[in-house]
């Protein structure tokens, strides 16, 4: 009895993939988490500079009061924490480490988006196109995709990034900054848009094939259409995945480009220049090298396993429940 | 087999021309004057502008590419007239920081290069199948969730964090291995070794943490398939089916991305390379774009390039060897 009972309370209700994903996500306790993680770091992004006004820190100002006279560390437990400077001061020039903090997250992160950003634009156009097309432009593209995939990624950029600067500032960037950021995010984008494409491109390969693209070619739909209407909602599922799996990515790369020397120009902190900085008190002052360095983990890892848990629950092979 | 190869053969000098011809755009047409750049702080108008003729930067750019490929393959002739140098066949230039050539450059670097990368390689395909097939025979347990934590961290963190906290704690902190000072194997082996155990860790953990997970799902994705299945239910043991029967078939994307990884790592772990002053191609190449030497910077990027692409090329043939299908289409 309860069996029949059991089949006719259960009324079959038919969920899209993108219901299933999020209800697969919600009971995902590592996504949960992750996902309030990114939040939090997000916010930090956004409010950053309102955060450290209201505390009433700034990321540029020496406080040598607070060093010791004898090799410039910081007095004060774990780096000088204190009421005024919560997370302590640098050794050396003793500006607060909440504020570069703050104001470093929103440069990185700020990095990384938009190099993301251009990359999957770039990267699904590319791959749709070079997907749905049949014969001479598929091969170009492809080739295009193998030959920018064949060069050594790092060093590339770094021997591009002052050539490229340079471009950018004689077409009317103002120097510093705002042209050494345009510079990191383009050299980020230029190399990374070939992975998405090939991705993409083996996706489109096979869904061109499906009754429903030849349905829309039947009745007359344009190209552009058909790809974009047609061939793209059915491929936000792996561009989704790639995006959060190309963040961690990008913020590991800012950060080894600071680490050579070739990030934001200082004083700016990010969270490569402010580890590259701390690493060298590492034996003496610690606290300072945690505090950038857990960030960063905090927010790579979050990123990872939110995509991991994303690829999970978009999967449409995984079981329906 | 042999038209496949024939034809992914011409398609690969198709792309490296190509690419030779971008890296060569790439580095030569820049904002400044070469020339300018070939003699340090004691420049003068008369040495930049002999040195402009002496070099071949007053000709268009496609002579000089021209030049530069001729340089390659047949060695090229430098000035005119009684003050003529030969740089001989694989010709990449001079250096404009030294002077000294850069082919002999390129040559001195590539071994500690080619030593870092395949120590590396052994390490962490060793560590990151063995795991990654622990972690997949394990699938669900505590087993399986350590493996793969230890692996996301190992995966996240930053190259040079790892390098620098190794260097930092083994060699300052607790003296275990003295500073790194690179000699030939083949004159002090212990130097040798000594110097290259923590970059080749370095290198090893990250690049493992990645092969595990990818040894996981591959291992995790075949077992599911219906032929394992069949082997079971043919009645072989779990043993046998693991390993004739699942481990062959997720191997294979292991064994493609394991190759493009070497390769890619054969034009220079820049960042390994750097921490622990080992000179080769990514410290050359460091080197060279801090000092704008542009005949260094361009042949480094053109080696390391010409390693991905003859790679991509074994990889697909080795690819079409095992599965014939690759061959039709």
């Amino acid at each position: 009895m309860s069996l029949v009972e059991a089949t006719e309370t259960q009324a079959v209700v038919g969920r899209t993939l993108r219901q299933l994903a999020w209800a697969r996500l919600r009971k995902d306790r590592v996504a949960v988490v992750s996902i309030f993680v990114l939040v939090f770091i997000l916010f930090i992004a956004a409010f950053g500079p309102l955060i450290s006004k209201w505390i009433g820190v700034n990321p540029y100002d020496f406080n040598t009061d607070l060093l010791s006279d004898a090799g410039s560390l910081p007095l004060g437990p774990f780096g000088g924490v204190s009421l005024e400077h919560p997370l302590g001061v640098e050794p050396l020039t003793a500006r607060d480490i909440s504020a570069r903090l703050l104001f470093g997250t929103r440069i990185s992160l700020f990095i990384a988006l938009s190099a993301t950003l251009i990359t999957v634009v770039v990267g699904t156009v590319v791959g749709i196109v070079s997907g749905y097309s049949r014969g001479r432009t598929d091969t170009l593209l492809s080739r295009f995709m193998d030959i920018t995939l064949a060069f050594p990624l790092l060093l590339v950029i770094i021997a591009m990034s002052p050539v490229l600067e340079q471009r950018l500032q004689a077409w009317g960037l103002p120097e510093g900054n705002p042209s050494r950021i345009t510079t990191l995010i383009l050299v980020l984008s230029i190399f990374g848009w070939p992975y998405l494409a090939r991705l993409i491109r083996g996706q489109v390969l096979s869904l061109r094939e499906r009754e429903f693209v030849e349905a829309a070619v039947s009745i007359g739909s344009s190209n552009r259409r058909i790809l974009f209407r047609e061939l793209l909602p059915n491929l936000w599922a792996p561009i989704l995945v790639y995006a959060t799996i190309a963040m961690p990515g990008l913020i590991g790369a800012e950060a080894a480009l600071a680490y050579l020397g070739i990030s934001v120009v200082p004083p700016t902190p990010t969270w490569g220049s402010m580890l590259e900085e701390s690493v060298g008190y590492f034996t003496v002052d610690p606290f300072y090298f945690f505090v950038p360095l857990s960030m960063l983990l905090a927010a790579v890892l979050s990123f990872n396993l939110l995509g991991d848990s994303l690829r999970d629950a978009l999967d449409p092979k995984a079981d329906r429940n | 087999m042999f038209p496949y190869i024939v034809r992914r053969i011409f398609v690969m000098i198709l792309m490296l021309t190509i690419l030779s011809i971008i890296t060569f755009l790439l580095f030569n047409a820049v904002p400044t004057d070469p020339a300018k750049l070939t003699c340090g702080k004691t420049c003068t108008p008369e040495i930049v502008a002999a040195n402009r003729i002496r070099l071949g930067l007053d000709q268009p750019l496609y002579v000089q590419y021209i030049e530069w490929i001729k340089g390659i393959f047949v060695g090229r002739t430098y000035g005119s007239g009684t003050a003529t140098f030969d740089c001989s066949a694989p010709c990449l230039g001079y250096s404009f920081r030294n002077g000294e050539e850069v082919t002999t450059m390129i040559v001195d670097a590539l071994p500690v290069t080619l030593y870092l990368a395949i120590g590396a390689f052994v390490l962490w395909m060793l560590i990151g199948i063995s795991s990654g097939i622990v972690a997949a025979k394990n699938h669900g347990n505590w087993k399986d969730r350590t493996i793969m934590g230890i692996s996301l961290i190992g995966y996240s963190l930053p190259v040079f964090f790892v390098g620098l906290l190794l260097l930092i704690f083994v060699i300052v902190r607790w003296n275990l291995l003295p500073y790194p000072d690179y000699a030939s194997p083949f004159e002090d082996p212990v130097a040798f070794f000594q110097t290259m155990l923590l970059p080749w860790l370095t290198l090893a953990i990250l690049y493992a943490a990645y092969y595990t997970r990818l040894t996981r799902s591959q291992m995790l994705e075949t077992m599911g398939e219906d032929y394992i299945r069949t082997a079971r239910a043919k009645g072989l043991s779990e043993r046998v089916v693991f390993r004739k029967h699942a481990f062959r078939a997720g191997l294979t994307p292991i064994v493609t991305s394991a190759g493009l990884d070497l390769a890619g790592l054969l034009g220079g772990a820049v960042i390994t390379e750097y921490i622990f002053s080992l000179p080769g191609l990514g410290r050359l190449a460091i080197g060279a774009v801090t000092e704008y030497d542009l005949p260094t910077i361009t042949a480094t990027v053109l080696v390391a390039a010409v390693f991905v692409i003859v790679a991509n090329l074994i990889v697909d043939i080795l690819y079409a060897a095992i599965d014939p299908r690759v061959r039709l289409s």
